[in-house]
């Protein structure tokens, strides 16, 4: 019988309704009395010498309040980067200037010039076309391998070159793991591209900046994954705000994926520039403009290399990485293909040896940063595809082959820094292969054959590290901040809590998850518990959402905090019914003396706690509110077994997804719904990538792929239903919770199993082909067929 | 400008337009009705449904003054009086047919003009059929199942 109430139920998002019946409070739903409107004009070329900018006709023109170029930003700190890779050598990363509007040069196609301030959104615009503008097209660098060349244009001339770090991991392991591969019995190498992606969250980005003059408040609305580190990144670093006097607010936010954690110039230009013209300032991003100037994801360009012994045992892992920053550093940039790819790449397997290169480059593109998995999904899909092609080569099953190299025991220390707390990879190994029916592939592949199909099956496993953490850890890593989360939970006279949370919902569900564990822990209704989030004036600190980390890391701390509750909430009834402390036991909502029947209920107590006419005030004080601060001793370590069974049409090369299944282990599970959405939308990513999506520049710098028109959002028909499980459970050994996290895996297991199962069809039909890149279009594929 | 009027979702309403404001921002900015959403600039996200005269129209592809004179229904609509969901909506709600919402109301929309020709459809037919909406959020697996559903065919809830 499934749960109705509390951890491990289902229960209806509370969330809906506000959507479902067009009452969501998005941030371009919002206006503000007297509020102006902002157009940026960006640059149309991707390298260039900003000559000059005359504005004097825009300026004239009718509803114009003001227009701003980098002059007018003078004494004000750029864009900062919120972590610094330390490279080969010792030295830390290059790091250029992040200006809020173009200083002298334009470095990417989208980079912003100069902003018009106009009554109306149509007049701000109108306007920005009549600025002259005078620019020198420079060469631009587009391609990684040639902004490495002695002699490429440079993106930043007051950098030595266009190399942002070196980076090798583990350093001391290098010359140990080439002695390795030398000496192995067989070596599979794999050159492969990670395509670059557009993470194209529904809702465009959108700002309102507004400043009040009697106060000297700032307030910053905005589409926002974590307001709190915008109200520090921006506050801190740029505007030299301090926090009492800076505001920044997300309300509901239409989607994220990793491209809205970044602190982005438009927030600071809009709060900026609502002080100076004194009257709120509103941005809605254009999707154009979003496909121009939302940070990528992915774009690595990879060589593996994966030795193995005589008896098919992994002796060594190296891999040397290509990884595009875009023209500037956006906030987590450093990190992604850094200590978010490294360190994964012991995967599910107990390699021993393993060495990691990474090259960051700067180019004239936009700039590259954190998209759904964020390093995880680079580091999975060349470790499964180098293994698919060893077991090609080596003529063995991929199956068997990853089965004989798992991790079975745990914890289970990496070569590449991290120790996994617990897993099972042969659990849900075989829970794949319950779901997928291997032995009855056969029979299908040969009905496929009669259609004129090929038909492949490809099967991979991941782990990932999510929950993103420890502070001590990641600061020693470069991080620039702590990663901890924060939740005050707030208990009202007549018992209802109010939790304000550090997590940031914008898709998730947290106002109904969330409360699903308080509700659990005191035993009360989930309708008494309301979540609060997204408002930096209304939640003391917090990280955001990103990494899988909401439940992982918030979760724990609105478990903290409650237990302080409780703790309190017992000294009070022990007061009450004058019985011990230490014999106060809280079930359903009931406060009872062991071993009497003794009792008071939940809001007696509450209502104690704030009208304390009998109370124990030499002990405690009276209110029922707590913060607690959670920092995790270490990441999670979600992981999992997935399969894809597609179809390939010999004259087209259309692939087309039949089966997609995942069997997760995220450890113990909140809401079973809610996962069940995460995975599927993780899925439809993860196939984007592998099938529909690319990134596309010239060799200009000119971006193609500028529009839904000619890049390929997944649309319904090109999805399968999904096959989902998550019933293997190994609880994480260090959060309260025992979870795992689950928002990333479908986009980091789906890729290669995509890619293997359509290398496995045109193998089928007598292809001798062991790669193609992603996206595998039919003429990609039709190319492959034919080798 | 243009003085135009017509009936939203049963209620008349007027007001004046520039003759290059679009039906969405008429909606969105003049008349406070939000739920509309806006989510690209090349008519093909479907985040912006609404129906004019009884059809679904993506309305951001239609200018205010186009829509002179008509029936408009929009998302604000779709709820009975004492907020109860229509079948649509719960069916949403009940198979977890959305994430961040931000595509929701042009998904319900095109949904019931679908379901208005043809009512009981097949999954193949509903997967066609979306072909102008996109969600980035739930794979549309969640979706096709709340279609399925609101057209009375069975399908399991979506926690199982
Ligand atoms: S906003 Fe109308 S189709 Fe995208
Ligand atoms: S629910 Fe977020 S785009 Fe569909």
């Amino acid at each position: 019988m499934p749960k109705d109430h509390g951890i491990g139920a289902s229960p209806k998002r509370r969330e809906d309704i506000r959507f479902l019946t067009g009452n969501g409070n998005y941030t371009d739903d919002m206006n503000i009395a007297g509020q102006a409107y902002i157009h940026f004009l960006r640059s149309d070329v991707a390298h260039g010498t900003i000559n000059g900018i005359d504005t004097a006709a825009a300026a004239a023109m009718p509803g114009v309040v003001k227009i701003f170029t980098s002059v007018d930003f003078e004494g004000v700190g750029g864009v900062p980067c919120g972590w610094e890779i330390t490279d080969r050598q010792g030295n830390a990363m290059q790091e250029p200037k992040h200006p809020i509007l173009a200083e002298g040069k334009v470095r990417y196609v989208g980079e912003m010039i100069a902003a018009v301030i106009a009554e109306t959104a149509d007049l701000a615009r109108d306007a920005a076309e009549a600025i002259d503008l005078d620019i020198t097209d420079l060469p631009a660098v587009v391609n990684m391998r040639a902004a490495l060349v002695d002699g490429s244009p440079k993106v930043h001339d007051d950098l030595t070159s266009n190399l942002c770090y070196d980076w090798g991991f583990v350093e001391e392991n290098r010359d140990a793991v080439d002695a390795a591969i030398k000496g192995a019995a067989h070596v599979t190498t794999l050159e492969l591209v990670n395509n670059r992606l557009i993470a194209n969250p529904m809702e465009p980005r959108v700002c309102i900046g507004d400043y009040d003059r009697s106060s000297g408040d700032s307030t910053l609305f905005t589409t926002s994954q974590n307001p709190h580190v915008v109200r520090l990144l921006m506050g801190a670093f740029v505007l030299g705000i301090p926090e009492h006097k800076l505001r920044v607010v997300s309300p509901d936010v239409g989607g994220g994926f990793g491209t809205k954690i970044f602190h982005y110039a438009e927030e600071a230009f809009s709060t900026f520039a609502a002080k100076v013209c004194n009257r709120a300032v509103k941005w809605t991003s254009s999707r154009s403009e979003a496909f121009m100037s939302d940070a990528h994801g992915r774009d690595h360009v990879t060589k593996i290399e994966l030795a193995l012994d005589g008896d098919n045992n992994f002796v060594a892992v190296r891999t040397d990485t290509h990884a595009n920053m875009g023209a500037y550093l956006s906030t987590f940039a450093p990190a992604v293909p850094t200590w978010l790819h490294g360190t994964l790449m012991a995967g599910n397997y107990k390699t021993p040896l393993i060495y990691v290169n990474v090259k960051a480059v700067f180019t004239n593109t936009v700039p590259v940063d954190a998209y759904r998995g964020a390093g995880r999904p680079e580091a999975t899909f060349q470790l499964e595809r180098v293994i698919d092609k060893a077991a090609i080569e080596l003529g063995v099953d991929p199956i068997a082959l990853r089965r004989q190299n798992f991790v079975t025991e745990f914890p289970y220390a990496t070569p590449v820094a991290v120790e996994y707390d617990t897993g099972d990879y042969n659990a849900t190994m075989d829970k794949l292969e319950q779901m997928a029916d291997f032995a009855g592939f056969e029979a299908r592949r040969a009905e496929s054959e009669k259609n004129g199909k090929l038909r492949g099956l490809g099967v991979n496993t991941y782990i990932e590290a999510c929950g993103i953490a420890p502070s001590n850890l990641v600061g020693q890593l470069g991080a620039r901040a702590g990663l901890y989360e924060s939740a005050t939970v707030r208990v009202n006279a007549t018992g209802g809590l109010v939790v304000m949370t550090g997590s940031h919902s914008h898709g998730q569900g947290h106002e109904t998850s969330f409360p699903q564990v308080i509700a659990e822990m005191i035993g009360i209704d989930e309708s008494m518990i309301e979540i609060v989030h997204g408002d930096t004036a209304k939640v003391p600190m917090g990280m955001g959402t990103y990494g899988s980390r909401s439940l992982a890391v918030g979760g724990s701390a609105m478990v903290r905090a409650t237990e302080k509750i409780i703790n309190k909430a017992k000294k009070i009834a022990a007061h009450l019914m004058e019985a011990s402390d230490a014999d106060i036991e809280l079930k359903d909502g009931t406060f009872s003396v062991a071993g009497t029947d003794k009792s008071v209920a939940w809001g007696d107590v509450t209502l104690a706690a704030y009208v304390p006419h009998n109370y124990p005030l030499e002990d405690i004080e009276p209110g029922l509110e707590e913060t607690a601060f959670y920092d995790p001793a270490n990441f999670t370590y979600p992981a999992g077994a997935y399969a894809c069974e597609v179809e390939v049409d010999k004259e087209t090369g259309q692939v087309t997804i039949e089966r997609m299944m995942a069997a997760d282990d995220f450890g113990n599970i909140v809401n079973p719904m809610i996962v069940d959405g995460q995975v599927h939308g993780g899925l439809a990513q993860g196939i984007g990538q592998a099938l529909l999506e690319g990134c596309i520049y010239d060799d200009d710098g000119q971006l193609l792929s500028a529009s839904f028109m000619d890049y390929a959002m997944p649309r319904a028909d090109d999805l399968p239903n999904f096959e989902v499980d998550h019933s293997c459970q190994t609880p994480c050994t260090h959060n309260p919770l025992g979870v795992k996290g689950c928002g990333e895996a479908g986009a980091i297991g789906s890729p290669p199993s995509v890619v293997n199962a359509v290398v496995n069809a045109l193998r089928s039909g007598g292809a001798d082909v062991t790669h193609v890149d992603m996206p595998l279009s039919p003429s990609r594929v039709w190319e492959a067929m034919q080798s | 400008m243009t003085e135009v009027s017509m009936t939203v979702n049963g209620v008349s309403v007027g007001g004046s337009v520039e003759g290059r404001t679009l039906l969405s921002s008429f909606l969105r900015e003049q008349l406070g009705l939000t739920g509309t959403h806006v989510g690209c600039d090349t008519s093909q996200c479907g985040a912006c449904v609404v129906h004019v005269n009884g059809d679904a129209v993506k309305s951001c592809t239609i200018l205010a003054v186009e829509a002179n004179g008509a029936e408009v229904a929009t998302i604000e609509g779709q709820a009975a009086e004492d907020g109860t969901l229509s079948v649509v909506q719960q069916a949403f709600q009940d198979h977890h047919g959305l994430q961040c919402g931000f595509c929701t109301p042009g998904m319900v929309m095109s949904t019931l003009a679908l379901l208005k020709d043809n009512p009981k459809p097949s999954e193949a037919e509903v997967r066609k059929y979306l072909e102008g909406n996109i969600c980035r959020c739930t794979g549309y697996h969640n979706i096709v199942r709340a279609i399925m559903a609101a057209s009375g065919q069975d399908v399991a809830i979506a926690a199982e």
